[in-house]
């Protein structure tokens, strides 16, 4: 498949350092796509510079395979939905909805079809007369995506559209958006700096840190299958152990960690060799324990701490003087242990990525 | 609730002070003037009590209409300048970054520091018939005889342009400045060219600061009678000269006449102003 958007190269400066170093992006019709990342990571200046509200430095932005890079922003048949809505103060509903198509001099008759079907896309028919001030957060939301939407753009760009809005309603809006994007059929590209949204939401995620993409991947991926200790960490909660690899057998390793000798794989990306420091990423889900050796490992902990929250029983087990995992179990198989037990520990090594050190601080 | 009540009462007090001194200096001086335009001129000097319409009959006479109506000409033509002019340097001057942002505020404010007197005896020297603008010209060799600049309408315009332009500059800075650019940015994303986005939000999203500058200027520029000495030579009339013309000439109850007139379409011009932009937080007046 053809990608209907592609980033070349895409570098930024403002002359305070980099913003973004050469990114590489294509995006495939259909996607719903996550840039997440922390605050200052050039998730906001990507999609700047591909709706045309900024210039990059050096690089090329790809429509549907024609340059784009120097067009402006009211010529490219991509529409945003900005960060504080962006509405306009002065006009009604109505008047918001309609101004691009105003703009394309769409006839009157269509103008007013089209705003009414975009209201109720986002179910605010209705709404038409309102001043924008009369409307609460959750429906500014709204209307600043039919807005967006009603233009039918190839590409829907969202910049932290949820930021603003409480708990709950975000998690509606979360739903609704994920509706919209499949009715609607048009590609999203998602900012948040959320990674619990990003990964409820989209089919692709990319990473971004420090102006550079990370990893790129299915939520399954990024979260299964980090690369880095930093998408590890930034993506979800995971006991980190930090290590010396000893022995090294194509991607099966072998990693010291205090003295304790436990075995892994090495993320697809790297490879590693003997003396190399790494750190296994383990989710607290994947830890087993029981009165049996668990996944072939002859490893053994005592446990140390157990608290039970919301269907979850989460435990701290200190395998030596150093290391202590976090697990997470929603079994009573693994409840039945008191504090003190010793118990075996073990969790599949396929599932726990080594990834590299990383000797600057995080 | 206590303390509430007590802090509006303190604050009431506050101002107190603005109220003694507005209707001491403001409304007593304006109802002793109105009282004084309905009075007929003494004999020789002053004013006797015998009540009259006449002075604004009088008023009504194509003599005094054309002098009023010259007037209103010149604050229209000046208003409008300023806005051409002032409009747009706002907007640059707001789009600065802060430390040229400063230095624009500082030139315009520094020759406020310079009486305005003294500020337009300035230009009748650059604009005299052997004065800087003519000899430049004239060794450029653009002409060959010093070009009449000094008492002519033009002159006026100038001068007034340049006396009453920061007042049009400083409101349109401050709403440019306030506005919220996204807004703007929006507008572009959704197919606007930037000159239909400016049209469309950018000036109705500043209008309020764009309206106070109006009234600003269009008010003093009915009053600013020294401009017209200065620069115009005093060749035509103009409704604030023509008030100190009265008043030398001792005919005081005509002088008020002609100062409510002023003040009635001065009033109006507020009016408007409140109806159509003054509504919201920019409102000065």
């Amino acid at each position: 498949m053809e990608p209907i958007l592609r980033l070349k190269g895409l570098c930024k400066d403002f002359g305070e350092g980099p913003i973004l170093q050469n990114i590489d992006l294509d995006v495939y019709p259909g996607e719903f796509l996550t840039l997440l990342g922390p605050s200052g990571c050039g998730k906001t200046t990507t999609l700047r510079i591909i709706a045309g509200l900024e210039q990059p430095t050096s690089g090329h932005v790809e429509l549907e395979g024609v340059d784009v890079t120097n067009i402006p922003p009211e010529k490219r048949q991509v529409n945003t939905v900005f960060q504080n809505y962006a509405l306009f103060p002065h006009m009604n509903v109505f008047q918001n909805i309609a101004y691009g198509l105003r703009v394309m001099k769409v006839s009157k008759q269509e103008q007013r079809e089209r705003v009414q079907a975009a209201l109720a896309l986002v179910r605010l028919s209705g709404f038409e007369k309102r001043m924008p001030s009369q409307l609460s957060g959750g429906q500014k939301q709204r209307i600043a995506i039919a807005r967006a939407v009603v233009l039918q753009p190839k590409i829907l760009l969202l910049d932290e559209p949820l930021g603003a809005l409480d708990l709950k309603l975000r998690q509606e809006m979360q739903k609704e958006l994920k509706q919209l994007q499949r009715k609607l059929g048009i590609t999203f590209i998602y900012i948040t700096h959320d990674q619990e949204e990003a990964l409820n939401m989209s089919s692709r995620i990319v990473i971004m840190r420090n102006g550079k993409i990370e990893q790129m991947g299915t939520p399954e991926e990024i979260y299964e299958h980090p690369r880095t200790l930093f998408c590890a960490d930034f993506i979800g909660q995971s006991n980190l152990i930090h290590g010396v690899v000893t022995e090294q057998n194509g991607a099966d390793l072998k990693l010291n960690v205090s003295g304790l000798e436990l075995s892994a794989c090495a993320a697809s990306n790297w490879q590693p060799a003997k003396g190399d420091r790494a750190v296994l990423c383990l989710r607290p889900q994947r830890v087993r324990y029981g009165s049996q050796p668990q996944h072939g490992m002859n490893l053994k902990g005592v446990i140390e701490n157990k608290e039970y929250t919301g269907g979850m029983q989460h435990t701290q087990i200190r395998l030596n003087d150093s290391v202590v995992l976090n697990a997470v179990s929603q079994t009573a198989e693994m409840d039945k242990y008191s504090v003190g037990t010793e118990v075996y520990v073990g969790w599949s090594a396929a599932h726990s990525p080594i990834v590299p050190d990383e000797l600057e601080d995080m | 609730m206590e303390t509430k009540q007590q802090d509006i009462r303190f604050s009431r007090l506050l101002k107190l002070p603005m109220y003694l001194w507005s209707i001491a200096f403001v409304f007593v001086s304006l109802l002793y003037v109105l009282g004084l335009s309905f009075l007929t001129r003494g004999e020789m000097v002053g004013v006797t009590n015998e009540i009259t319409f006449g002075n604004y009959l009088r008023l009504a006479s194509p003599q005094y209409l054309n002098v009023l109506l010259k007037s209103l000409r010149l604050a229209a033509l000046t208003t409008a300048l300023c806005i051409l002019i002032g409009y747009p340097f706002g907007y640059l001057m707001a789009r600065l970054n802060p430390m040229a942002r400063s230095i624009i505020m500082l030139l315009i404010i520094v020759p406020f520091w310079t009486n305005a007197l003294i500020r337009i005896y300035g230009w009748r020297i650059l604009l005299m018939g052997n004065g800087p603008v003519n000899s430049v010209l004239m060794q450029l060799g653009i002409i060959k005889e010093p070009l009449k600049l000094l008492y002519t309408d033009g002159a006026v315009l100038l001068g007034m342009v340049y006396a009453l332009i920061p007042f049009m500059i400083l409101p349109t800075f401050t709403t440019v400045d306030k506005l919220d650019f996204s807004v703007v940015e929006a507008a572009r994303d959704l197919g606007a060219s930037p000159l239909y986005a400016f049209f469309t939000i950018t000036v109705p999203l500043t209008l309020a600061g764009l309206m106070a500058g109006c009234v600003l200027v269009f008010i003093p520029s009915m009053g600013l009678f020294f401009l017209n000495d200065l620069l115009g030579g005093s060749k035509s009339v103009l409704a604030g000269g023509l008030i100190q013309q009265l008043i030398n000439s001792r005919d005081l109850p005509m002088a008020a006449a002609l100062s409510v007139l002023l003040l009635t379409v001065t009033g109006a011009v507020i009016a408007v102003y409140r109806r159509v932009g003054g509504s919201d937080g920019m409102s000065m007046f």
